[in-house]
């Protein structure tokens, strides 16, 4: 139900005229978008407080959906642009959509560090398990023995669990969720979007096309289902086995934490460099 | 008004420079020989109220001063050929995106680690088609510790001025060098800052531009939205592949760089109209090229020098203007002949050119230059 | 009761209404799917039709499911006022 009472209704972010949008029949790309329209309605926020940074792959032509500022920028690199844009410009809610490959394949690098800085940026990841816009070869978090267009006899690589990397650098607010569940995607996107520090939220997303057709999910309800039954709340990952967790989707909120982000601790920074500029 | 001098080190000079010219961000990684350019970056700029980020790579770092630089600040980075190499990517994005900022690199001799410590110019080609696609880039090449401050400033008023990437071809000679540098103030130097668009637009469009080719800009949280787009795009941002658009974008990128060569091609002359050999050269070749052409006049030959402060775009109608009637050209390089190649296509057939070059690692001295002189006088 | 503004397709049951974009919809039949009341039945080509508009309860899974923006629900009442104010 769309009926919120605020000035500027998520409708104002959304580039009606360039619907129906690329993404393929079941893709969740299109409820991931919605919910952080939601998101950022809820949040009081309107087109010109928001910058929003793409990378490169299906998640990366979500820019063209929207009214807001974006920049769309080289595969892997949203997150250190963005970092610059909101350093430079610290009034702005800055947030980076990313896909698997996008955030912890090819931008892996900037993704620790980033989360390591702790930088005041929102990280919105969308997995969907595979590389969709070049086809559906297997990314980083495809997961282990899956088919793709790449790994035919099956993905020889376990899969990288992008919210346990991230919490482990240092970010100070990690959730995952999935299309499955997607209330929660507007309320994690919305504890991103208030929170200080480093926030990352990753969306499982079901990817009938590619991974689906490869995995036998091929119908978009049928991959939907899926996700359910692959997901394990966080508060029952404690009484589960390590064999029970295999290849299982944990959701929930994996880090809250309240503390210095790097705008602030190099807020001191200035000061300290003014004082001895003065003093000299 | 009494002159601000100081004797500095090249790679301090170049942030002296990039402040004065406004910059207030700086992202960079280390590498020898340029990180004295991010230490003294990391201490001056939280004084100005500017922000230093050290990143995890090069590649981040680009990525980071495109972002200030979009964020509304004035932004550069500094490396060295690894760095450099690293950075092609996203550099081509600045030129797609039309994102002023400020690369430095202090080159070394490579390839690969090469030898870190030593100077080379043997990124200049690199600098040129280091990235891939159809495109035109600025570089600048300074052969000073002053130079090293005055032409970082007009760096950053040619990417704000044109919406581009300059990159500043230093090298290790010049980097580490230290010299007397008159610091000016800000009323003593022209400062370009980025166009605006008119308020109270209907609609803006972040890629339309004037007949200046060049887009006004805006800082995101202004009234106007705003979009920067590295794949081709309209000229409202949003990405295209009609074949007219992107045939009037990738034209309009190349155009506004390449039609503004007189006011973006910087260079010295030393008695180069009556000479009748001309020594072709710019960066850290260009000492030893002015004191092997006064070691030459005084031996009765007539030596002039030509330094190139802007190498590209390459200023080749000025150069084969001069170079007519000349008997001989000669092209010092701290690298195996790689301007050479620009110089020889300019040049009338009939005028020899001969390069002087070294890529051993150490500094090019007068004497490999005087040894070309004779063979050139002599042919 | 089915209508049409512009094209958009406006199906009213007795408390609901459903609006479809018949031109976003590609057919995932996750609305169909999930929807609690199987309001829907399906076309040759996997899109929405309110067969049982009367039974749809308001809950605003559809809408909230699909990821092409092609279908919303209101209340009645709801859409009745914005008319009037």
């Amino acid at each position: 139900m769309s009926k919120r009472s605020c000035e500027v209704s998520w409708k104002a972010f959304l580039r009606e005229e360039n619907l129906p949008h690329q993404w393929c029949p079941g893709c969740g790309y299109g409820v991931i978008l919605k919910s952080m329209l939601y998101a950022f309605e809820k949040g009081g926020l309107a087109p010109k407080d928001v910058v929003v940074v793409t990378g490169i792959g299906c998640w990366g032509k979500a820019d063209d959906y929207l009214y807001a500022n974006t920049v769309h920028v080289t595969h892997g690199r949203a997150l250190p642009v963005a970092t610059g844009i909101k350093v430079a410009n610290q009034s702005m809610k800055v947030i980076a959509l990313m896909g698997d490959g996008d955030s912890a394949t090819i931008g892996g690098n900037h993704l620790i560090h980033s989360s390591r800085r702790n930088i005041d940026v929102v990280a919105l990841v969308a997995n969907n398990l595979n590389y969709g816009m070049t086809g559906g070869q297997y990314s980083c978090t495809t997961p282990l023995d899956s088919r793709t267009s790449t790994s035919w006899y099956g993905d020889p690589e376990p899969a990288l669990d992008v919210c346990r990397l991230s919490e482990t650098a240092g970010a100070s607010f990690v959730a995952r969720t999935t299309v499955y569940h997607a209330t929660t995607i507007e309320k994690y996107i919305g504890m991103a979007l208030s929170h200080e520090g480093f926030s990352l939220v990753e969306v499982i997303s079901p990817c009938p096309t590619y991974f689906g057709r490869y995995n036998k999910l091929s119908k978009a309800s049928q991959m939907l289902k899926w996700l359910k039954e692959q997901s394990i709340p966080i508060e029952r990952v404690k009484d589960l086995s390590e064999e029970d967790l295999k290849e299982k989707f944990v959701t929930g909120v994996f880090a809250d934490k309240k503390g210095h982000s790097f705008l602030s601790r190099y807020r001191e920074i200035q000061s300290r460099a003014r004082n001895e500029l003065e003093s000299e | 008004m009494k002159k601000k001098v100081r004797f500095m080190l090249g790679n301090e000079a170049i942030v002296e420079g990039a402040l004065l010219a406004g910059a207030t961000f700086f992202a960079g990684y280390p590498i020898t020989p340029s990180s004295e350019v991010a230490e003294r970056a990391s201490r001056r700029l939280p004084q100005i109220g500017g922000c230093y980020l050290q990143m995890e790579d090069e590649i981040a770092s680009i990525a980071a001063v495109i972002g200030a630089s979009i964020g509304g600040a004035k932004a550069f980075t500094a490396t060295s050929g690894p760095g450099f190499s690293l950075m092609q990517e996203n550099i081509g994005l600045a030129i797609m995106a039309e994102v002023p900022c400020v690369i430095v690199n202090v080159q070394r001799s490579g390839p690969s680690t090469g030898l870190a410590t030593r100077p080379a110019q043997a990124d200049i080609m690199q600098a040129r088609w280091g990235r891939h696609g159809d495109h035109s880039v600025i570089a600048l090449s300074p052969a000073t510790v002053q130079e090293c401050f005055d032409l970082m400033v007009q760096a950053f008023n040619m990417a704000e001025k044109y919406r581009c990437p300059v990159l500043f071809m230093a090298d290790e000679t010049v980097g580490h060098l230290r010299e007397n540098c008159v610091l000016r103030s800000r009323d003593e130097v022209e400062i370009v800052n980025r166009k605006r668009p008119p308020e109270g637009l209907e609609e803006y469009f972040p890629y339309k531009a004037d007949d200046d080719l060049v887009p006004p800009m805006v800082t995101p949280g202004s009234d106007y939205l705003t979009r920067f787009h590295s794949s081709t795009h309209n000229e409202k941002g949003l990405p295209t592949s009609s074949p007219q658009e992107a045939r009037k974008l990738i034209k309009r990128l190349y155009d506004k760089i390449e039609k503004n060569k007189d006011d973006i091609i910087k260079y010295r002359e030393f008695d180069v109209t009556e000479c009748e050999y001309l020594v072709i050269c710019f960066g850290g070749a260009v000492r030893a090229a002015r004191q092997a052409a006064m070691e030459a006049r005084e031996e009765g030959l007539s030596v002039g020098v030509l330094q190139l402060q802007t190498v590209w775009p390459f200023p080749a109608e000025y150069i084969s203007e001069i170079s007519k009637g000349k008997r001989g050209v000669i092209v010092p390089e701290m690298n195996m002949g790689q301007i050479i190649g620009e110089v020889r296509k300019a040049i009338p057939d009939e005028v020899p050119v001969l390069g002087a070059n070294r890529y051993d690692g150490e500094p090019l001295t007068p004497k490999e230059i005087i040894e070309v002189l004779g063979e050139v006088v002599s042919l | 009761m089915h209508s049409h503004e512009g094209e958009i397709e406006i199906a009213e049951g007795r408390e609901f209404l459903i609006r479809i974009r018949r031109e976003r919809c590609k057919g995932c039949e996750i609305c169909i799917e999930f929807c609690p009341k199987k309001v829907f039945e399906s076309d040759e080509f996997g899109c929405p039709i309110p067969e049982r508009i009367d039974e749809c309860i308001g809950c605003g899974t559809c809408e909230l499911r699909c990821p092409d923006f092609a279908i919303e629900v209101e209340p009645k009442e709801c859409h009745d006022s914005e008319e009037k104010s």
